[in-house]
């Protein structure tokens, strides 16, 4: 019976200390990544944004050499705006970089003969001083060699760091480089690489001609361009990213400041994971997510329906008046399960009234003014309808933003049929339309306002910018209304 | 009598090199001033000197080599200078099509740079005479709280292929000096000597002398900023180095 007893001890005890034994290989093996063996030597392939190198797979660790060149070009900052970019690998963001856990990177930097300064790189990959920064400062005409062992999965962010370190970064000297863990990151359709920066140029947003950097904006933090990869528009358009229906789609974005931090939000999409800070903690259902200065975050996203999705950073003015927009335009079979669309029986009109609901002193106000004012009246109410409600879009000057809202400015579109315009304020527009020339394929809503409001913002809309000056009255309004 | 008659001659002698070979030069009053690095306290004095009005050209330069073989492209001691020396050179003593003899010499070593100024009887500017100059616009000899006097160095590092251009295309300062900022960088004996180590950020820490100025935010930002540029591109420099953006003038003791 003793013996049963001490048996029983023995062996309860060697299976506690197995299990010990076992915690502690399994802590060995999650932390030692610099023990990873290396088999083999490959050309790193780097791509411009918004492109990715083909994803590791299930690739053993090798040798990755890396060759980046750095050079100081100028580029475009929106239509008609130049800027003096100093680039990694020609484009902003920099090159692309991809890797996988346990990669020993031989890195080289090579600064063009035709740049004035000297430069450097700090990968927030690597682990050790500086992030590479003092083993690469490199002078024009030169390269350095260094290399590092990519010891944490994650998406990182890569920049100069030569004094003044902040120009540089403000010049554009920032990309990702992307560490997947062994065996890579699960299997998606679509992968982009997306990037934000701030600018800050001596003229203030859109004025024309070559923009030398500004030192003041910069350390006052008053940014005249917020921007995905660099340009006003590099994601819009024919420029804008494409998916089909079904697919799931992954962005690595990045934030290389100097300054902002991005609220990274696409219209009309839900995340359905996001790497929290490009780490390794993933959070679902996510509908904003952000994404600091010098940070990144993976997202992806199934695209259920068709349609133009709007990439944003959602500290919205600078979506709409700086340059933070880029699009995802996703082809396929409508869902109408997933989403209706705009259902022509279910427009609704103005006159119904329930929606119009105003004070009732208001009301009274309306009801006697139905008449039309004198036209400087109408001109004047009309621009205050119109910095209320058109304003966000079309902007200040009925300039429009090139590539998302077309311009009411000048606009031949516009000024060729009234009806039609009004129609448009009256019931909204989806569908691509021809501009002066441009083609536009957005959404506007449907407006909720009064007869009279309408009347008022177009007399001012035809009678501002070089339009045609008609004057648009109630009577017209109820016309068009009544046609429809 | 003799010696008098030897004197002449050696007077005459030396008048003769200065017309023909030797670059004008102007004397620059000696003074005190304040470096970007330092403090009230550290006030660097500078003795009175005479410096080149402009940079050395390719024509001069190609002079040079011819008198000197020595320094002829593939000649140079590979010590001396790296690969890119006087690489856009169609050959040892041929400048190529599209580089005018006026324009600035660049892709020089400091080796190289240092001699030709030492067989002129001149040598190269330390940072602190070079800088006292530099700290000059058309009017002021110190500048450098000028908004734009720093604007002009900043758009600079915007302009592509200013090592195109010609001596004297940017302004003569208030030393009737030429082409100190808008052409190109230009050696200094102790290029060396203010340690950046291209990790500016760690800077910060072990040089307070040097960047203490920096982390202040307030109206001399702008003057750092367009400074550190120049420490910047020193500190990334090694004295074989030769860079297309990079050439050298010379400088004398005053007498």
């Amino acid at each position: 019976m003793k013996h049963l007893k001490i048996l029983i001890f023995v062996f309860m005890s060697s299976l506690l200390l197995i299990n010990c034994n076992k915690e502690e290989k399994k802590a060995d093996t999650v932390v030692d990544n610099t023990t990873i063996y290396i088999k083999g030597t490959i050309d790193a392939e780097l791509t411009a944004p918004p492109f990715v190198p083909a994803p590791v797979g299930d690739r053993p660790a090798k040798k990755l050499i890396v060759n980046m060149e750095i050079l100081e070009k100028e580029g475009t900052m929106t239509d008609g705006v130049k800027y003096m970019y100093w680039t990694f690998g020609g484009s902003v963001p920099g090159s692309f970089i991809r890797t996988r856990v346990g990669d020993e990177v031989e890195f080289t930097l090579s600064n063009h003969p035709d740049n004035k300064l000297p430069h450097n790189i700090d990968l927030h990959a690597v682990t050790g001083p500086g992030g590479g920064a003092t083993s690469s400062f490199v002078a024009p005409g030169h390269k350095k060699t260094f290399s590092f062992k990519t010891l944490n999965p994650g998406l990182y962010v890569y920049h100069c760091a030569t004094a003044p370190v902040g120009m540089h970064i403000a010049n554009g000297m920032y990309g990702l480089i992307l560490v997947e863990p062994e065996g890579g990151l699960p299997k998606v359709d679509k992968e982009y690489y997306i990037m934000q920066g701030d600018f800050y140029t001596k003229g203030e947003n859109g004025e024309k001609g070559l923009q030398p950097f500004d030192m003041k904006k910069a350390v006052d933090e008053d940014a005249d361009y917020v921007v995905f990869n660099g340009k006003v528009g590099a994601l819009t358009g024919d420029n804008a990213i494409t998916a089909n229906v079904g697919e799931t789609v992954r962005l690595f974005v990045g934030n290389g400041g100097p300054n902002l931090t991005s609220s990274f939000h696409v219209i009309g999409e839900i995340f359905d994971n996001v790497h929290v800070e490009g780490g390794s903690m993933i959070n679902k259902d996510v509908q904003t997510t952000s994404i600091p200065a010098g940070g990144a975050a993976i997202v992806d996203f199934k695209v259920d329906v068709p349609g133009t999705f709007i990439l944003v950073d959602h500290a919205i003015f600078r979506a709409f008046n700086k340059g933070a927009l880029g699009m995802l335009k996703v082809t396929g079979e409508e869902k109408k399960r997933v989403y209706s669309g705009v259902k022509q029986e279910g427009i609704y009109h103005p006159e119904g009234g329930t929606i119009q609901t105003m004070p009732d002193n208001n009301k009274k106000k309306v009801a006697v003014t139905l008449k039309d004012k004198p036209l400087a009246q109408k001109i004047k109410d009309g621009k205050q309808v119109y910095m209320n409600t058109c304003f966000a879009c079309h902007q200040a000057e009925g300039q429009g933003i090139p590539n998302a809202f077309p311009p009411l400015a000048k606009s031949d579109y516009l000024n060729a049929d009234v009806k039609r315009a009004i129609g448009i304020v009256l019931n909204g527009k989806t569908g691509e339309i021809t501009v002066n020339g441009k083609k536009y394929n957005s959404v506007m809503t449907k407006q909720t306002l009064t007869d009279e409001e309408v009347a008022d913002v177009m007399t001012y809309i035809y009678n501002s910018w070089g339009n045609n000056k008609t004057n648009v009255t109630i009577n017209k309004v109820k016309e068009v209304k009544s046609s429809h | 009598m003799k010696t008098i008659l030897r004197l002449a001659i050696c007077i005459l002698f030396i008048n003769s090199i200065y017309t023909n070979c030797q670059s004008k030069m102007v004397l620059i009053k000696g003074g005190e001033y304040i470096p970007l690095y330092g403090r009230d306290s550290m006030k660097v004095s500078i003795n009175s000197f005479h410096m080149d009005v402009y940079p050395v050209t390719n024509k001069e330069y190609l002079a040079f080599v011819k008198k000197y073989p020595k320094w002829q492209r593939s000649k140079a001691i590979k010590l001396f200078v790296d690969k890119s020396y006087l690489r856009a050179w169609k050959s040892d003593t041929l400048l190529n099509s599209n580089q005018k003899p006026n324009s600035p010499i660049t892709n020089v070593s400091w080796f190289a740079a240092k001699n030709y100024c030492e067989c002129q009887g001149k040598r190269l500017p330390t940072v602190d005479e070079w800088e006292y100059v530099a700290m000059a616009d058309q009017k002021m000899p110190d500048a450098r709280k000028l908004k734009t006097y720093n604007e002009f160095i900043l758009s600079w590092y915007e302009k592509p292929k200013t090592y195109n251009q010609t001596i004297g295309s940017t302004f003569k300062n208030y030393w009737k000096v030429y082409d100190l900022h808008g052409l190109v960088w230009e050696w200094t004996s102790d290029f060396n000597s203010v340690l950046i180590s291209g990790e500016s950020r760690k800077d910060v820490d072990t040089d307070n002398d040097l960047f203490c100025g920096s982390a202040a935010v307030n109206a001399t930002d702008l003057m750092n900023y367009a400074a550190f540029m120049r420490y910047a591109i020193r500190g990334s420099l090694k004295a074989k180095y030769t860079m297309k953006n990079l050439g050298f003038r010379c400088v004398k003791d005053d007498k």
